[in-house]
């Protein structure tokens, strides 16, 4: 194994151009665990480590634009306003060791159905900035999910950043694990309210071959919330939007039975937690209870 | 200032009351600091120069004929010193096990179990000994796996192991059958006519690992003697070296063992795991050898704890006495015998838990399957057992219409008791009154998830971090259990410790130093041991030797018997040193003091002193120029073997009981469960170091809860395969699992055991598991009969 340590971006570039069969490695805490236990003998590792921008992020107008290799502790400390539902899933990522390691671009480059934070990227909406030698080039984050473990990256590519859309209203995230902390995802949960176009998104995470929003529930929230002026009025979603919603979400999944769980029980729980977390952000929205907010 | 009144007479001292740092005082274990500022160094940190290491091929499947094995790319690879299979065994001695010896070395024409020894490797690197042990090819004639009791005794089953020759194959009622023990009392048909209600119920416990947390490993180093020193992390040295001396053809004194640091043990390491192999691969190439597992092998490395299948037939007076029980206990022992016929002992002999029932009819067997191997762990078989009877205890309380803890204070038995093995309890017994005890325990607040102020704290959830409810869903429940656990090593097994102690001076001040051979595994025993030593020779500085097979066998570090056996023979060649450096005392100064010879004499803050506590002389000047030194062995009271069809018998040296209340929040939608409070009481006989037996109490229950919530190997039944051999899909609990655990400590001595302590580990470990189950009962109103609980299983999507 060749340990390719590049001093730059263009540096990294080149060498991924080199040997596209290179697998880069940042906070190594996915791409060591899978060395160690003998799962993956790469020709090449690229470390990430030495590009400093990397670990670098910009608010901007509308959006963030977060390097690969921020750790997510630091989306925790410093952008709870501008992405909470991204901080809210770094939170629940593994240990604080490992959340100090860490960051989003490792979750993107594995594309893991399981990755924590790709509920809350789904559900914001976020574009992955790709670059290789032959330049670079923004991918939709909807079209970044190709299929189990895979994505949209050539093999020259490599990830430099993502851009997620600033939060212009509430967003949470839920995740179920057999234990109450440092737990790999039995399924995931994400949701935005976008007041701005009056509009909700979400993300499904560990409940079909890849990351997935619920569109028909979208869809469907959508239209009930326009056609009863909830945006406007700030009612109370009424039970039996949220269970038609909760409902089309658990059938948006396309779940397996695994060791962590039936697929049987990933539907159901997905329907709970969009119930949930639509109330937390509806409450949320029309301004009333902070306890629904939820703290650690 | 008021004066206390004065009797007349001095009071009298006894040995040991005023010298510091002895029993009764929390004094802190000396490798604590260390370990938890990662400086402690565990058997896997261990180097020696020019050593070699070894790597083990595991078969890929769970039952199959070997075909054939070839290790030439394996040979050829670059850094490879040795590669050995069956073949390369040195002697006739080809297996090993603990009582029957039915475990191959190396493979030999089949594999009975995933991940069972095949071949080993010797290389320069890990890395290479692991790549070269990837080329070895092995075919395998798959053959039909054998998972259950249906599969195990149907009349064409395939036996697990042919032609058996134990001791146990006589009155078993199949080969596949390891240990069959019933315990008959009384008469359960006659006795189920009075009862006015019965509960029948059918349990299921799943396979739990120990997961300590430091991996097996070792290092072995030829010696110039042909002899081989083994440096390894085991449990109990002189039976792995009566195991792995016939296996390497060289008499016991030429393999030489030391313990090393231990990351954990709890039954884990009764069995040998790298051990012979290190040992071989050292030989073979003249090198020293290490071996350490990783966390993917260490699953496959170990016997677990057996998965069980409990039948259960109780009933009742309208009044609430218990009139029988009908009982059957279906243990899998998987592939190797390794302790299930113990395990079976226990899992029958306490199956009827801490209660008064006359008429007893109960049948356990152990299966031999093509599952992983099960044996020692914590609790062993008393925890699978406590799991079913304190589950029915509860349906049974319903049907009568009682408070379920009054119900079992109403049939708690109590010193006197006769076990249902005829076995009179001969000490305290005090199990209403820890039940009493937890329950008059104050309740943790409710809702504590808004106590923080106006957001919900998530940490106090059921999912906590995971953020799936902000108090949606969630219902409170409390549930009680109590167990009941054997002490030491039962059922006539010559159960004994030895200890050498010396005394003697070292840099102008007495020391005495204790040599055992006794595996600190983090159970806290070498600080024990000093405490014991200043009690009974009244010095301060204690020297403890490391563990070793320079000094008799200490017996094992399981069955929550070390404080009490090797604890026992540390006082008891202490005693003898007392009286032997009394002895000199008499002999140097008895002229110069009537006292020498009329009074009581002690060892006190380094002086020979009366019990009236008038110094006579200092230890140094006794002991000048002299060592006292006392090798001994120590025996608890003999106990004898369960009777084969009656399973009467005095079986067990001492019972140990330990009380839970569980208060637990579950998310009823999610099926989540956060266990609030764990309170425990439990009778400890006497507590020499108060801390630690907190510390053993807190880690016990926790162990039980995670069998209770989310610890399970999980083997597919139709390959038999392990399917989550990782800490990823093998959860235990984090600290954000772990529950408050208020402990209420009783000392009620039992006159028998060294000062009438009370063996501690293993009984919280029993009662933590059922009473989390009571609690998630309560809080869903759910049967769930089966451990440990998953979220599918409350919500009805498994």
């Amino acid at each position: 194994m060749d340990f390719l340590r590049p001093a730059s971006w263009e540096e990294a570039l080149a060498a991924k151009a080199e040997h596209p069969t290179a697998v880069p490695i940042a906070g190594g805490t996915d791409v060591m665990v899978e060395i160690n236990f003998d799962h993956r003998r790469p020709e090449y590792l690229l470390d990430l480590n030495r590009i400093g921008d990397l670990e670098e992020w910009e608010v901007g107008e509308d959006s963030v634009r977060l390097g690969a290799s921020v750790p997510y502790t630091r989306i925790m400390e410093n952008l709870r306003g501008e992405l909470p539902g991204l901080a809210l899933a770094s939170h629940t990522v593994a240990s604080p060791q490992i959340r100090n390691r860490g960051g989003v671009g490792g979750n993107l480059g594995t594309a893991s159905p399981a990755g924590d934070a790709h509920p809350a990227l789904l559900a914001a909406g976020a574009e992955v900035e790709v670059e290789s030698v032959r330049g670079s080039r923004r991918i939709p984050i909807d079209a970044f999910y190709t299929g189990v473990k895979r994505n949209a990256l050539a093999a020259d590519e490599l990830i430099r950043a993502v851009h997620i859309k600033k939060a212009d209203g509430p967003q949470q995230y839920s995740k179920v694990g057999t234990r109450n902390a440092m737990v790999i995802a039995v399924c995931a949960f994400g949701l935005a309210l976008h007041p701005e176009t009056r509009t909700v998104r979400t993300g499904i995470g560990s409940a079909a071959p890849t990351p997935v929003r619920a569109k028909a529930a979208e869809e469907f929230l959508d239209a009930a919330l326009e056609e009863g002026g909830f945006w406007d009025n700030g009612k109370i979603i009424t039970p039996s939007v949220a269970k038609q919603f909760a409902d089309l979400c658990s059938a948006a999944c396309n779940p397996i039975d695994d060791v962590r769980g039936t697929a049987s029980y990933r539907r159901h729980a997905v329907g709970i937690m969009a119930r949930r977390t639509l109330t937390w952000t509806w409450e949320s929205y029309r301004g009333t209870a902070a306890r629904t907010e939820g703290v650690a | 200032m008021p004066t206390k009144p004065t009797t007349g007479a001095p009071t009298k001292i006894t040995q040991g009351s005023q010298t510091k740092g002895g029993i009764g005082e929390s004094t802190l274990r000396p490798d604590g600091t260390l370990k938890v500022t990662g400086e402690f160094a565990y058997s896997s940190d261990m180097w020696h120069e020019d050593m070699l290491w070894g790597q083990i091929l595991r078969s890929t499947v769970a039952h199959a004929e070997i075909v054939s094995i070839d290790t030439v790319e394996a040979l050829k690879t670059p850094g490879v010193y040795a590669v050995m299979t069956y073949d390369d065994l040195p002697t006739e001695v080809k297996n090993y096990g603990l009582e029957i010896q039915d475990t191959p070395v190396l493979a030999h024409g089949k594999v009975r179990h995933h991940g069972e020894p095949v071949a080993i490797v010797a290389a320069d690197h890990p890395e290479t000994a692991r790549r070269a042990a990837a080329k070895i090819k092995v075919e395998y004639r798959e053959l039909p796996v054998i998972t259950d009791e249906a599969s195990a005794t149907a009349p064409d089953a395939i036996l697990i192991h042919e032609g058996r020759d134990d001791h146990h194959i006589g009155h078993v009622p199949h080969p596949n059958i390891v240990h069959r023990q019933p315990i008959i009392r009384g008469d359960v048909e006659e006795a189920a006519k009075k009862a006015d209600f019965v509960v029948k119920g059918e349990y299921t416990f799943g396979m739990q690992d120990q997961a300590f947390l430091g991996p097996e490993s070792g290092l072995a180093v030829p010696g110039e003697d042909g002899g081989v020193d083994l440096y390894i992390a085991t449990q109990w040295l002189h039976s792995d070296l009566k195991q792995i001396a016939p296996v390497l053809g060289l008499p016991e004194d030429k393999v030489r063992m030391t313990l090393s640091g231990v990351g954990g043990a709890f039954g884990g390491r009764e069995d040998l795991s790298m051990q012979i192999h290190a040992c071989l691969l050292a030989l073979r190439t003249g090198k020293p050898v290490k071996i350490v597992y990783n966390r993917f092998e260490s699953f496959f490395g170990h016997v677990h704890r057996h998965p069980a299948k409990l039948y259960y037939e109780h009933g009742a007076t309208k009044d609430g006495k218990l009139t029988h029980l009908k009982a059957r206990i279906v243990l899998d022992g998987g592939a190797y015998a390794s302790a299930s016929p113990a395990v079976v002992g226990n899992a029958s002999s306490l199956g009827a838990g801490p209660y008064v029932v006359d008429n007893v009819d109960i049948e356990a067997i152990a299966l031999y399957t093509n599952n992983p191997p099960c044996g020692a762990m914590r609790g062993f078989g008393a925890v699978q057992a406590c799991f079913a009877y304190e589950a029915q205890m509860d349906k049974l309380a319903d049907k009568v219409g009682m408070d379920r803890v009054a119900f079992r204070q109403l049939n708690a038995m109590e010193q006197g008791t006769i076990m249902p093995t005829g076995q009179a309890v001969d000490s305290p017994a005090p199990v209403a009154e820890l039940l009493r005890r937890v329950k008059a325990m104050p309740m943790p607040p409710e809702q504590q998830w808004l106590a923080a102020g106006e957001a919900a704290d998530v940490r106090q959830l059921p999912g906590g971090l995971s953020n799936t409810t902000h108090g949606e869903g969630v219902v409170r429940g409390v549930g009680y259990a109590v167990g009941i656990k054997n002490v030491g090593f039962s059922e006539g097994f010559d159960d004994y410790s030895t200890a050498r102690v010396r005394m003697e001076v070292v840099g102008g001040e007495p020391v005495a130093t204790v040599h055992t051979a006794m595996a600190e595994v983090g159970q806290g025993g070498v600080t024990v041991h000093a405490q014991i030593a200043r009690t009974e020779l009244g010095v301060t500085q204690v020297t403890i030797n490391p563990a070793d097979t320079q000094v008799g066998s200490a017996g094992s570090t399981s069955a929550s018997r070390q404080t009490y056996v090797t604890g026992g023979a540390v006082k008891n060649s202490c005693e003898l040193v007392r009286e032997k450096v009394l002895e000199l005392g008499r002999r140097k100064f008895g002229s110069y003091h009537p006292a020498w010879a009329t009074a009581e004499l002690l060892l006190e803050g380094g002086k020979v002193v009366t019990d009236g506590g008038e110094v006579l002389a200092d230890l140094v000047d006794v002991l000048e120029g002299e060592a006292v030194e006392i090798e001994a062995e120590w025996r608890h009271r003999p106990t004898e073997a369960f009777d084969l069809r009656t399973g009467q018998g005095f079986g067990h040296v001492q019972y140990t009981f330990a009380a839970h209340r569980a208060v637990v929040e579950v998310d009823t939608e999610l099926g989540l469960v956060k266990v609030i409070e764990l309170a425990c009481a439990q009778d400890v006989g006497k507590a020499l170091n108060p801390l630690s037996v907190i510390g053993q109490i807190q880690g016990g229950t926790t162990q039980g809860l995670g069998v209770a919530v989310m610890e399970e190997i999980i083997v597919d039944p139709k390959t038999a395969k392990v399917r989550n051999p990782s800490f990823t899909d093998y959860l235990i609990p984090t600290i954000l699992d772990t529950p408050t655990i208020p402990v209420d400590v009783l000392e009620l001595a039992d006159d028998h055991a060294p000062y009438g302590l009370r063996g501690i580990g293993e009984a919280p470990t029993l009662s933590s598991t059922p009473a989390v189950l009571a609690a998630i009962r309560n809080a869903t109103g759910l049967e769930l009969n089966r451990t440990p609980v998953r979220p599918e299983h409350l919500t009805g999507t498994a």
